[in-house]
C-alpha cells in the first residue's frame, strides 16, 4: 500500500477534485521531494477550482512542494484573444523573451488576431494596426 | 391429513426457505459485483480492474495508472448500492514518463519574463529551484506561480516572499 507519498496525500483533495472535475491526461508524478500534477481542464472555472483547493490545501502555495501545470483544452483552434493586462498597453516583441525589441504595442482590451501559440509562454500575435510579433501569454485570454 | 405427509410438506417447506434464503444472498453480491462493474466498464480511468465481492464487502483488485485513479475508484465503488465496503488493493503503476524540469538557462529566460511586471520580487535559482524573495499581492501570485509553473522547475524555496 501507499504509505511512502506524503505530498499524494496531502495533495489527495486536488487529484481527487482534477478527477473529479473531468481533468483528462491527469499525470500525477512525485520526483526529489515535488509533486508535479498534469493535466487538461475542460474549462477556466475548473481550473481556477482547482487552484483554490491547493490554495485551501498549502495557504499561498508557499511550500513550493506542488507543480501545477493543468492548462484548459480549446476544442477550437484559438484565433482572437482580448489584452487583458491590468490596465497598460502590452508589448509585441520581436521575439518570444523580454530582452527582445518592442515592435508595437496592443491596447489594454484590444483583441488581436493569434498567429501561432508558440509556447506557454509566448503567443506570436498581430494587432488591429498590422503589427505582428510576440506577446507575453498570461495577459492574453482567448475569444470564444 | 396424515402425520407422514404432514412432515414431508414441512420438511419441504423448510428445504425451500432455506434454499431461497441461500439464494437471495448469494444474488445480492452477484448483483453488487455486476453493478460495480458495469460501473467500472464505464469510467475511463479504470483499467484493467477486477472487483469481487463477499457480503457486501468488496475488493478492487487489479493495476491503476495513478494515484488519483487509484482513489477515484475507490470511491465510485463506495457508491454502487449495496457496498457496505470498499477494500482497495489497487496497484499504482509507476508513471513510466519522469517529469522532465527545465534546465537553468531556460529557467532563469522564462522566470526573467514573467517576474518583468513584478518588480516587487527578486528571483535567484538553486539546484533547479526558484528562489523568490520579497512582496506581492495575492491575486498577482496566483497569476505569477501558474506561470512559474508552466516552466517546470524542481520546487521553490519561497519563505522570503510575503503576501500583501
Amino acid at each position: 500500500m501507499s504509505t511512502s507519498q506524503p505530498l499524494q496525500d496531502k495533495y489527495k483533495e486536488l487529484t481527487n477534485a482534477a478527477t473529479v472535475g473531468g481533468v483528462t491526461n491527469l499525470l500525477v508524478r512525485e520526483q526529489d521531494g515535488v509533486l508535479y500534477v498534469d493535466g487538461s481542464a475542460p474549462n477556466g472555472a475548473i481550473k481556477d477550482m482547482l487552484w483554490s483547493v491547493y490554495d485551501k490545501l498549502d495557504p499561498n502555495y508557499l511550500s513550493g512542494d506542488l507543480v501545477m501545470n493543468v492548462n484548459v483544452v480549446s476544442t477550437a483552434p484559438v484565433t482572437k484573444a482580448k489584452v487583458t493586462t491590468e490596465r497598460s498597453n502590452l508589448n509585441i516583441r520581436k521575439g518570444p523573451g523580454t530582452d527582445q525589441p518592442i515592435v508595437g504595442k496592443a491596447a489594454h482590451h484590444e483583441i488581436v488576431t493569434v498567429v501561432s501559440q508558440t509556447s506557454e509562454q509566448w503567443w506570436l500575435v498581430r494587432t488591429k494596426d498590422n503589427e505582428e510579433g510576440y506577446a507575453y501569454a498570461q495577459y492574453l485570454t482567448p475569444e470564444a | 391429513m396424515t402425520k407422514r405427509s404432514f412432515f414431508i410438506i414441512l420438511t419441504l417447506f423448510i428445504a425451500l426457505a432455506v434454499g431461497f434464503t441461500a439464494c437471495k444472498k448469494k444474488m445480492k453480491d452477484a448483483d453488487i459485483k455486476a453493478a460495480i462493474e458495469t460501473a467500472l466498464r464505464a469510467d475511463p480511468m479504470a483499467v484493467n480492474t477486477s472487483v469481487s465481492v463477499m457480503n457486501g464487502v468488496a475488493t478492487i483488485t487489479g493495476e491503476c495508472k495513478d494515484e488519483a485513479s487509484k482513489i477515484h475508484c475507490g470511491e465510485m465503488v463506495k457508491g454502487v448500492k449495496g457496498v457496505k465496503d470498499v477494500i482497495n488493493n489497487c496497484t499504482v503503476t509507476p508513471a513510466s514518463v519522469p517529469v522532465v524540469n527545465a534546465d537553468d538557462e531556460a529557467l532563469t529566460r522564462g522566470v526573467t519574463d514573467a517576474l518583468k511586471d513584478h518588480p516587487g520580487l527578486k528571483f535567484s535559482l538553486r539546484e533547479g529551484k526558484i528562489v523568490l524573495t520579497g512582496e506581492i499581492t495575492k491575486a498577482k501570485w496566483t497569476a505569477l506561480k501558474q506561470m512559474l509553473d508552466k516552466l517546470k522547475p524542481k520546487g521553490y524555496d519561497l519563505t522570503g516572499v510575503t503576501i500583501k
